[in-house]
């Protein structure tokens, strides 16, 4: 390493530099524009008149759509995120035992991955269209409902589907990551519990899902950022309507500037949905430190 | 999953693989369900999406949908503004990635933590969060309806996950390598290019498929600053048919085929390397 260094000392400006101006020019100005922006009075064509402090906050404070809006995300977030484990956990396990056609269900579970979340939220829509729609057309089938039903008609519903779509999307990159953590562990480490005589659930709880827990945190924090920034399945869906009822703070920020043309009120809300990601983030920061440690 | 993991006796290992066998196949039909809907809507005759109740497999298989696709729809339009901005902004992000990488991944030097610190920061980052932010610029910049906003937003915002990745390829790879063919009588660039790239090939075939599907599949920024279909992509082309007073469901879905399918067979081809991949910038 030494000799490298007396070699070729060129500053590490000329390297890392253009990878920097990039990464400041479009991720770290946009966001100091942002928060500029929700401290600005800016009218419906885009003319900016001039600092105003915190108004457009208390704007945003009084639209009568926030505070559900606000339930909404944290419902969305967490059930989503929650779920998305719970079911991961065991579908990895699966995945990673032996069975005839495994590496198949490997690559179709990829396929949600790779796929365009808008095209796969667009598929959903049609399966559950109130008419055309394969859903209902099963579900009559199986005599398990005895006419059409509209599953995106009313709030509850819609929202409903709206969370396992995401679901849907979230679990392939979270099985994998509980797989990764599962190749980790190592055959020996199973074989000398079951010397010891321990049972599978025991085996689990005590060894298994401890090993995993590293893994599995680091993958609940980057669903946590996904979800809470998740825009297409929404838009696509229900476009956070009927009216605002299926928003989150995310499609609700988007909507105040490019349907309300409010740019300014938009940019305070989605600043403080920055401000939580900032928290995620750091909360991602100690999680893998946590890691290094132990 | 208990049953999955208890020690049973040898006469019951076939039903334990049974119950492995149905439950896997199970639920590789549930996550490919939406795609295979897909694909029989796709080649549904118009009059058949609209029966009721709707049919399970096509009647007649309309395969000519997908000729008659390219007339109906601007999508070779969609499909070369698809192609152009993910190619481009993955080659930016490669060409600035790898210099950053290597040098990060071989050398201590004064920043560097800060540097590593803002690189796994602004991976955290997606531009659905900061669109008001990147809205303003574009509008600033003269960008608006141009091919160069899409390119440098999806450059930007991958290059910490290439950074990251390339770097730990760089760095797992021992430096008495490249001493051989400084001796020779390479520089450095050329020892980068000649000895290193080629073994580091792995990691810049992830990188590359990374950053490609992300920018392939990216829909927020692409739908707020191009309103004019010829600077849209696929995703956002296509998305426009579902407002339409009728949706032409079986091009809808022939187009998104058309999009999914090559990304797919991408994302196949790193399946390895996926997981390390993504938690490259977080256990490292």
């Amino acid at each position: 390493m030494t000799t490298v260094r007396k070699r070729y000392r060129v500053g590490a400006l000329p390297w890392i530099g253009p990878a920097m101006a990039v990464i400041f020019l479009m991720v770290l100005y946009p966001a100091f524009e942002m928060v500029k922006t929700s401290f600005m009075s800016i009218d419906a064509t885009g003319t900016s008149h001039g600092f105003t402090g915190l108004s457009n906050y208390r704007t945003l404070f009084r639209n009568p759509n926030l505070t559900a809006v606000l339930e909404r995300t944290v419902i969305w977030t967490i059930s989503i995120v929650v779920l998305t484990v719970l079911i991961s956990l065991p579908v990895a396990q699966i995945l990673h035992a032996k069975f005839p056609g495994r590496r198949f269900v490997r690559y179709a579970l990829i396929v949600p991955w790779a796929a365009s979340v808008v095209m796969t939220s667009t598929s959903w829509l049609w399966i559950l269209n109130g008419y055309y729609g394969v859903l209902n057309r099963i579900l009559l089938s199986l005599g398990l409902i005895q006419d059409q039903k509209q599953f995106l008609g009313s709030q509850t519903q819609s929202f409903t589907w709206l969370i396992i779509v995401a679901i849907f999307v979230s679990v392939p990159f979270t099985t994998y990551v509980v797989l990764a953590g599962l190749t980790t562990i190592g055959e020996d480490i199973l074989e000398a519990s079951t010397v010891d005589g321990a049972s599978g659930w025991q085996r689990y709880k005590s060894i298994i899902f401890p090993l995993l827990r590293p893994a599995l945190l680091i993958g609940m924090v980057i669903n946590l950022i996904n979800v809470f920034n998740s825009f297409p399945i929404i838009w696509v869906m229900t476009t956070g309507g009927p009216g605002y009822s299926t928003d989150t703070t995310t499609t609700l920020a988007y909507k105040i500037s490019f349907r309300n043309a409010d740019i300014a009120q938009s940019a305070s809300m989605a600043t403080i949905n920055f401000g939580i990601i900032l928290i995620f983030i750091v909360l991602f920061l100690k999680v893998s430190r946590w890691r290094d440690d132990s | 999953m208990t049953t999955l993991l208890k020690k049973k006796p040898r006469k019951k290992v076939t039903g334990r693989k049974v119950t492995l066998t149905i439950s896997g196949w199970t639920i590789a039909l549930i996550f490919l369900a939406p795609y295979i809907e897909m694909i029989v809507t796709s080649v549904k005759s118009k009059s058949e999406i609209l029966s009721i109740p709707t049919t399970y497999l096509p009647q007649h298989w309309t395969w000519s949908n997908y000729i008659t696709i390219w007339k109906q729809l601007p999508l070779a339009q969609y499909l070369r503004t698809s192609i152009v901005v993910s190619l481009s902004a993955t080659i930016l992000v490669l060409l600035l990635a790898i210099p950053a990488a290597y040098y990060v991944g071989r050398n201590k030097f004064k920043g560097r933590n800060a540097f590593l610190l803002l690189v796994l920061v602004t991976q955290m980052f997606s531009p659905t969060s900061l669109i008001i932010g990147i809205f303003r610029e574009i509008i600033r910049f003269h960008l608006v309806n141009t091919w160069m906003a899409l390119i440098l937003v999806y450059a930007a915002f991958n290059m910490a996950f290439s950074i990251w990745i390339l770097s730990s390829f760089f760095a797992s790879i021992p430096v008495e390598i490249e001493e051989a063919a400084w001796i020779d009588g390479a520089t450095r660039m050329q020892a980068l290019r000649q000895i290193i790239l080629p073994i580091a090939l792995p990691g810049l075939v992830t990188a590359f498929i990374f950053t490609f599907i992300s920018a392939w599949n990216e829909f927020v920024i692409a739908l707020t600053i191009e309103s004019s279909p010829a600077h849209q992509p696929l995703t956002v082309g296509l998305e426009s048919l579902i407002g339409q007073y009728q949706v032409q469901w079986q091009y809808l879905f022939a187009g998104s085929l058309i999009a999914i399918v090559p990304v797919v067979i991408l994302f196949a081809m790193i399946e390895k390397y996926l997981v390390s991949g993504l938690t490259a910038g977080s256990v490292k």
